[in-house]
């Protein structure tokens, strides 16, 4: 079984998809067969992933589980394996798809089947991202889910969710044709698409120079990184809760992916010259998207500011280049992963409850629900980055990393963790503490079973991981190392050559 | 006269032309005996004989020059016509059950279709500039009947005629670029033309090439000479427009391909400039053109000039990679194409009216899920979206490019099927996003029958027919190199 356990893992949810395309959901009775079908798959999905981490050889760096067979013509090859660097978001695709089922459960009521069938595709094609071993594959699964959650927005979005859901389309969109056009050229130069033999491939400086823009044009906007993150906010605010989870969680991480498995390990040359760069943009991130989440009237856009903010330090910590930056990184992506999915699901407690994400709408929750505001409490705190959380971690690491290489862009990123205090803090104040005035909330709900179900094992990981991180940085040790000494190779080889020339 | 036509047995390599000649000559007679009500039955007997047609062209495989040369079969015209046969077949039966709706229950109209059919592989199997001209006629002259088919109505008529008066200018361009080239070679023959080419390259015959290409691009309507592709989209009957965009595109590129290829290969600089030209003209105009257009059919016709660039940066190329990439994704438009004249031919409202704008699919999803299902698989296709099939067409195409560093074109190329993405979203987020305003009555069976095919076929692309196509793809274009 472990010979294509990759493909088990990643197609599961599309049998799944297959499965819900002959329910009907008509009736009550449809729609909750409907919600089943989603959550026994995503469920097994996820047990599956997690027998493949335990499967997973810590101490070896490279890939895994590899499954390898020339597909179409020489260019495209059917190629699966994970590594340290990828195998942990296969782990918390599988795990937020069935959360996302659950918290779904009663707030989606209109075209059920159809909303589990696009987020079991779109499962199968983040899966997929990481999974995938040649590069065309990659384009294949990172492009593909466009439309799914193209379609998610914009059916089951808000008011302004068409608007939203082109935005979110034509700017992922123009950013990953060129990076299209990077890939057919790396064809041609390597003669494979192979990933495991492009890392070893030696790229003409020259050339990396504009690879490494393309594919900069379609991970940056992924990421996304200031200043082409303007699709995001209103993204995650027209999205339905479900969507926004994933958006958060996963979506973006297939940037930061992108930029460690493509940018750093294949154009090392080129992620030299372009470090500046992007220490400009992340500092700018961090500072200036903390600064705008400072005043935002809208709950969704302000953690969707904060996801910028976040993702600015995934960056710097990756063209850091260095072990403990790149280590930190991938910490963070994950330990982001979790907790912007949390909070996401946080609002769309309030939200199905009042239908409004106007923070001025709420307050003094604290007093009749006790139980969501510790849940809150906890993933805010997981948002500034409080020591004993997971979100600590993440940013310490890729600070110290970055201090190695450049003092001055962790002297301003260390500003956004005051910001991210800031917000954080102020924006839980408002909805949670405070007297309870509205004669609108006086009636709301604490925690229902099902809402609880979804966000304790998610505090869960966050305290441990944030006492305890061991299961992670063992993990992704062996390849990130990898990646780091090759990188810091790389370059020294380069410029012993300038050196030699001169 | 050679020996030839000295036994039937020689004349194997043009057996299924030779058995479409006939059966249509055959039915055409039939047609005039016991025509009045018995169009229905004459449509389906030339389904089964182009049926019969492709059973032919499988079980007699045999390959050669026939014809004092100018008759050529070999991989790269099987493969074409493969495509050309499929197509025509394929828009027959979408046809069927539109026929009467639209005042095409006469019995010309498969014969005419059978006729053009011949014509376009009588094209495709063109060696000589005269049998080239022969079969291109045979083809416009029938297509431009069936356009103004519809006597009685005004649009058809307009667009039957403008058809003709645009589609004989191309011609007389063609011919005059042929005479041109006959003029300062001395010769005819496409694969002979190649010779005098590496001997001495003079102005006359370069001239000659560009009005060859011209009246070629006119029938692939290419940017600039696209303006009738539009008018006659919209006008003609919607069953004949998925005729028009499909079978004689296939058949009109395939000789585009062999034109510069076999005969002007040496000369790839000169009409590379052209190809490119062609490409990039028609990926950004129609890209931009259709934004605006609301009524569908005229949509399909700036998407169907989108198309055509986009498989011309495949033939910019110049190379092998370059033209197997434009046969692949010759395969793959016309199933795209058939997919969308499907969804459109099986939208009827009640009063008896087919869809025509985009607004009349307004909530199709919630009415008629399945149908909007196809069309959104078809769209996003279009758009070029993995992990369906109109990714793969443009993957290689615009990997044939990188290959031989037209890198602007490329650039250019993708950045316009981002703009194109815009005018297809628009009809998914039509039928998705929007509440539902008009009732349509069931689809007949075999329309639902064909949309369901071409959706699996796109959707399922990357695993089922991929690697096959792939290889008769590399095998047609190997015949050419």
């Amino acid at each position: 079984m472990t010979d294509h356990l990759l493909t088990i893992v990643t197609f599961l949810p599309l049998l799944g998809a297959a499965i819900l395309l002959f329910v009907g959901d008509h009736d009550d009775g449809g729609k909750n067969l409907a919600r089943w079908v989603a959550l026994i798959v995503s469920g097994i999905t996820f047990i599956l992933s997690l027998w493949m981490w335990s499967q997973f050889d810590n101490s070896n760096a490279g890939f895994q589980f590899v499954e390898n067979y020339e597909w179409i013509g020489t260019s495209i090859g059917y190629r699966m394996g994970v590594d340290g660097v990828s195998v942990l978001f296969v782990v918390l695709t599988a795990l937020l798809t069935p959360v996302v089922v659950i918290s779904s459960w009663g707030s989606i009521q209109t075209r059920v089947r159809d909303y589990m069938l696009v987020f079991l595709i779109l499962e199968t094609l983040c899966i997929g991202v990481f999974t995938a071993l040649d590069l065309a594959m990659f384009y294949v699964f990172f492009e593909g889910s466009l439309i799914p959650m193209f379609l998610i927005i914009g059916i089951w979005g808000g008011k302004r969710r068409i608007q939203a859901a082109y935005k979110f389309f034509f700017y992922t969109f123009t950013g990953s044709v060129l990076m299209l056009l990077a890939i057919m050229a790396m064809y041609w130069q390597a003669g494979t698409l192979d990933i495991r033999k492009l890392l070893a491939f030696h790229f003409d400086p020259r050339l990396q120079f504009w690879l490494w823009l393309a594919f900069f044009a379609s991970f940056a906007v992924k990421m996304p990184m200031w200043p082409f993150h303007r699709w995001l906010p209103e993204a995650h605010v027209e999205a339905p809760t479900g969507g926004s989870v994933i958006l958060a969680a996963i979506l973006l991480k297939l940037g930061g992916y992108g930029f460690i498995r493509v940018s750093l390990a294949m154009f090392p040359d080129a992620s030299v010259t372009f470090a500046p760069f992007v220490f400009t943009l992340s500092v700018a991130a961090i500072v200036i998207t903390s600064l705008v989440a400072l005043v935002q009237t809208d709950m969704k856009k302000l953690i969707a500011y904060s996801s910028v903010a976040h993702m600015g330090f995934v960056t710097m910590g990756i063209f850091s280049g260095n072990a403990m930056a790149v280590h930190g990184a991938v910490f963070q992506m994950i330990s982001h992963g979790i907790v912007s999915g949390a909070l996401f699901l946080c609002v769309g407690v309030v939200y199905d409850r009042l239908h409004t994400r106007d923070i001025a709408a709420y307050g003094g929750l604290v007093s009749n629900m006790p139980r969501y505001a510790v849940a809150f409490m906890v993933f805010t705190m997981a948002n500034v980055g409080l020591p004993g959380t997971s979100g600590f971690i993440g940013e310490f690491l890729t600070m110290i990393g970055t201090f190695q290489v450049n003092t001055w862009v962790v002297f301003f990123a260390a500003f956004g963790v005051i910001f991210s205090a800031a917000y954080a803090l102020y924006l839980y104040r408002r909805i949670v503490f405070g007297a309870l005035t509205k004669p609108s909330l006086k009636g709301m709900l604490d925690l229902n079973f099902r809402e609880l179900a979804v966000l304790v094992p998610l505090i869960v990981l966050t305290i441990f991981f944030g006492f305890y991180p061991a299961p992670i940085l063992d993990a992704t040790a062996a390849s990130v190392n990898l990646v780091a000494e090759n990188f810091s190779k790389a370059i020294s080889t380069g410029a012993a050559l300038v050196a030699s020339v001169n | 006269m050679t020996s030839d036509l000295s036994s039937f047995a020689a004349l194997a390599p043009a057996y299924p032309e030779l058995l479409l000649a006939v059966g249509a000559v055959v039915l055409l007679l039939a047609g005039v005996l016991f025509s009045r009500e018995r169009s229905t039955g004459l449509s389906v007997i030339s389904i089964v004989l182009l049926v019969a047609v492709i059973a032919v062209a499988i079980w007699q495989p045999a390959e050669g020059v026939l014809f004092n040369g100018g008759f050529i079969v070999d991989g790269f015209a099987r493969y074409m016509k493969f495509l050309v046969l499929g197509g025509s077949a394929v828009t027959l039966i979408l046809s069927t059950s539109a026929a009467k709706p639209f005042g095409l229950d006469k019995f010309e109209y498969s014969i005419l279709v059978l006729l053009a059919t011949l014509g376009m592989m009588v094209m495709v199997s063109a060696n000589d500039l005269m049998s080239l001209y022969v079969g291109l006629e045979l083809q416009s002259l029938a297509l431009y009947v069936v356009a103004a088919l519809r006597r009685g109505d005004s649009r058809a008529t307009e667009a039957g005629l403008k058809y003709f008066v645009l589609g004989a200018l191309a011609s007389g361009l063609l011919l005059y670029g042929a005479s041109l080239v006959y003029g300062f070679t001395g010769l005819t023959q496409l694969d002979q033309i190649i010779g005098a080419v590496t001997g001495h390259r003079s102005v006359g015959l370069i001239f000659g090439m560009v009005f060859l290409l011209a009246g070629i691009a006119f029938k692939i309507s290419a940017v600039p000479f696209h303006m009738w592709t539009p008018d006659v989209y919209e006008g003609a009957p919607t069953p004949v427009t998925a005729f028009f965009s499909t079978a004689p595109k296939v058949a009109a590129m395939a000789l585009i391909i062999r034109v510069v290829t076999v005969s002007f290969g040496p000369l790839t600089h000169d009409w590379q400039q052209i190809v490119v030209f062609l490409s990039i003209a028609s990926m950004v105009l129609a890209a931009f053109a259709a934004i605006g257009q609301n009524n569908l059919k005229r949509l399909l016709a700036y998407s169907s000039i989108g198309h055509v660039g986009f498989a011309l940066v495949g033939l910019s190329a110049g190379t092998a990679v370059g033209v197997e990439g434009v046969a692949v994704y010759l395969a793959i438009y016309i199933t795209m194409n058939i997919g969308f004249f499907a969804v459109l031919l099986s939208l009827r409202t009640a009063d008896g009216s087919y869809v025509e704008t985009i607004p009349q699919l307004a909530g199709l999803a919630q009415k008629r899920p399945f149908v909007a299902g196809i069309m959104a698989v078809v769209m996003f296709s279009f758009i070029g979206l993995p992990p369906l099939a109109g990714f793969f067409a443009k993957w290689q195409v615009f990997l044939a490019a990188i290959d031989a560093h037209l890198f602007a074109l490329a650039i250019i190329g993708v950045l316009a099927s981002a703009v194109s993405a815009f005018y297809y979203l628009r009809i998914v987020k039509v039928m998705y996003f929007d509440e539902p305003t008009t009732d349509f009555v069931a689809a007949p069976a075999e329309l639902t029958a064909v949309m369901a095919v071409t959706g699996f076929l796109l959707v399922t692309y990357f695993f089922t027919v991929s690697s096959p196509l792939y290889a008769a793809a590399h095998a047609a274009a190997g015949s050419l190199f």
